[in-house]
């Protein structure tokens, strides 16, 4: 009896601490929608519907294939233009590591590009091309490509010499160099660029689907805006925080299983 | 025992010249200013198979610059370095399993495990995963560190960290052995109990070992012979040490080397 009571105090200590946890995640969020729902009650549907409008119109768009078809060609623009942007980011980047020539030369277009608004390459991709996925691609790309490559040349360059000098020293191929030590090295920073370019893709997409295409979660926006319809609007735009949140956790996941080696301090920072 | 000021002569010329330093000067340009440096000046050297040498010599003398250009990762600036006949800075891949180095910190890859890590020389030399986790096992138990196969390296101390970089070392099997200072981060118990396991391997696989010091003891310790270098690089005196000398003859050792580095 003893012996068992410091196990069930430990394991009603991790629950409480896993409720804690929830609570702690959930509190501002009920706030939010407590003070969208008392909105709700002072204010026409067209500013502020009522939340469980929205819930069934979400609901609605999960059930209907014409509608969630429209939230799969939004997903599959943003992973298609996110993985065209790291590929060629990330070959960008292995040459600026490799030679400073090419660093000088691409840099300052990089640069350059980065300061080019969002809405700017909508409209280029529009005046130049005219396939609407091609140019949600396009689009997808230019505006990602900037910081995937500075993510990645910055974790190529933060590589221990140590570490790569004693890899050196085996004479690895080239291909065994990649995959003993440059690949693990920079994995983690490639996991945090991947996170931070699915925020700004998901907030891209929208605006280039608004513009240049006649489907997807944008397109739809843009529908809702016309019908004054704010339910609808919401529910859309929950459509997208939901994937960008499930892919961010599934990267978090990724990563602890993945970078399991790490030492942990038990005092945080 | 025998010395000289400035070039010794081996005894035992018969055995092959391993490591040839020929005329021999690396210099740096100084970041920032444009000024040149003489890391190595005019070294000459010849380390014969088999020999376990020590390199001493004061901090920034050169024993590093040294070192990485018989490892392949600099090239000298005049003369030539050759290692079992070839150049090891232009013919980099032929050295591919015929050199390992121990490094002054265990540069262990924090993301292997103690055995993949002790696997890596091998997995480049495209030895099938069996073979080189059974070879990675075999010096994992030779070196003490049985049952920590699976250890990641945050998880090891210092010493058994520095064991497993020797492991990692001697797994591949390679001729030429290139230390530099790998025990100098290490508790004196720990280094002298290293040291000694480190210089029994060497002997006991037949293989070539240079050892970087900056210590006169661990020289005495470990080298068959000792080259003391001047800075920049250069031979002040190069002696064979005899094994189970007396501890006279090794005071008189330790005195010259004083003599000759206090200068």
């Amino acid at each position: 009896m003893n012996s068992r009571a410091p196990a069930a105090q430990t394991s009603s200590f991790a629950v409480l601490s896993v409720l804690t946890g929830a609570a702690r995640i959930a509190a501002p969020f009920a706030v939010l929608i407590a003070l969208w729902q008392i909105a709700a009650q002072f204010f026409p549907p067209y500013l502020f519907p009522s939340l469980v409008d929205v819930f069934w119109r979400c609901i609605e768009i999960f059930t209907h294939w014409s509608q969630f078809a429209n939230v799969l060609a939004t997903v599959w623009r943003i992973l298609a233009g996110l993985a065209g942007a790291f590929v060629i980011g990330a070959l960008l980047a292995v040459l600026m590591a490799r030679s400073l020539a090419v660093d000088r030369f691409l840099s300052p277009i990089l640069a350059f590009f980065q300061g080019i608004p969002a809405l700017s390459w909508v409209v280029f991709a529009i005046i130049w091309f005219h396939g609407i996925e091609f140019r949600i691609f396009f689009i997808m790309v230019l505006t990602t490509l900037p910081a995937f490559t500075f993510q990645v040349l910055g974790a190529l360059r933060a590589m221990s010499k140590d570490l790569t000098e004693m890899v050196m020293s085996f004479r690895p191929t080239r291909f065994k160099l990649f995959s003993t030590m440059i690949v693990p090295a920079i994995l983690p920073d490639i996991f945090t660029a991947w996170k931070v370019n699915l925020g700004n893709a998901s907030r891209v997409v929208v605006v280039a689907e608004l513009v240049g295409a006649t489907g997807g979660v944008g397109y739809e926006l843009l529908q809702q805006q016309q019908l004054f319809d704010m339910a609808g609007a919401l529910a859309w735009t929950l459509q997208l925080v939901f994937f960008v949140l499930l892919v961010q956790n599934a990267i978090t996941l990724l990563e602890t299983m993945l970078f399991s080696y790490r030492a942990v301090s038990e005092r945080t920072l | 025992m025998t010395a000289a000021a400035d070039h010794f002569v081996r005894d035992d010329a018969a055995a092959p010249v391993e490591i040839r330093f020929d005329h021999v000067s690396k210099t740096f340009g100084r970041h920032g200013t444009g000024d040149l440096f003489r890391a190595v000046d005019d070294l000459n050297l010849e380390i014969r198979s088999g020999e376990l040498v020590a390199i001493l010599g004061k901090t920034g003398c050169g024993k590093s610059t040294m070192f990485n250009m018989i490892a392949g990762l600099l090239e000298p600036s005049e003369g030539r370095v050759m290692v079992s006949g070839h150049d090891p800075f232009s013919q980099f891949d032929w050295f591919r399993g015929k050199i390992a180095i121990v490094f002054q910190n265990d540069r262990l890859l924090p993301w292997r495990t103690a055995i993949q890590n002790v696997a890596l020389g091998l997995e480049m030399l495209g030895i099938s995963k069996a073979e080189r986790f059974a070879t990675a096992q075999h010096w994992l138990t030779k070196l003490g560190l049985g049952g920590h196969e699976n250890d990641y390296p945050h998880a090891l101390s210092g010493g058994m960290r520095q064991r497993v970089s020797i492991a990692r070392a001697f797994a591949t099997n390679a001729n030429i052995l290139l230390c530099d200072e790998p025990f100098s981060a290490l508790d004196e118990m720990t280094a002298n109990r290293l040291r000694e396991e480190f210089a029994r391997l060497v002997r006991e696989n037949g293989k070539t070992a240079v050892f970087i010091t900056h210590s006169i003891n661990e020289a005495l310790q470990i080298g068959d012979r000792i080259v003391v270098l001047l800075r920049p690089a250069k031979i002040a005196y190069d002696v064979k040490l005899e094994r189970d000398a007396s501890a006279a003859a090794n005071d008189e050792v330790r005195a010259r080397i004083r003599q000759v580095l206090a200068v």
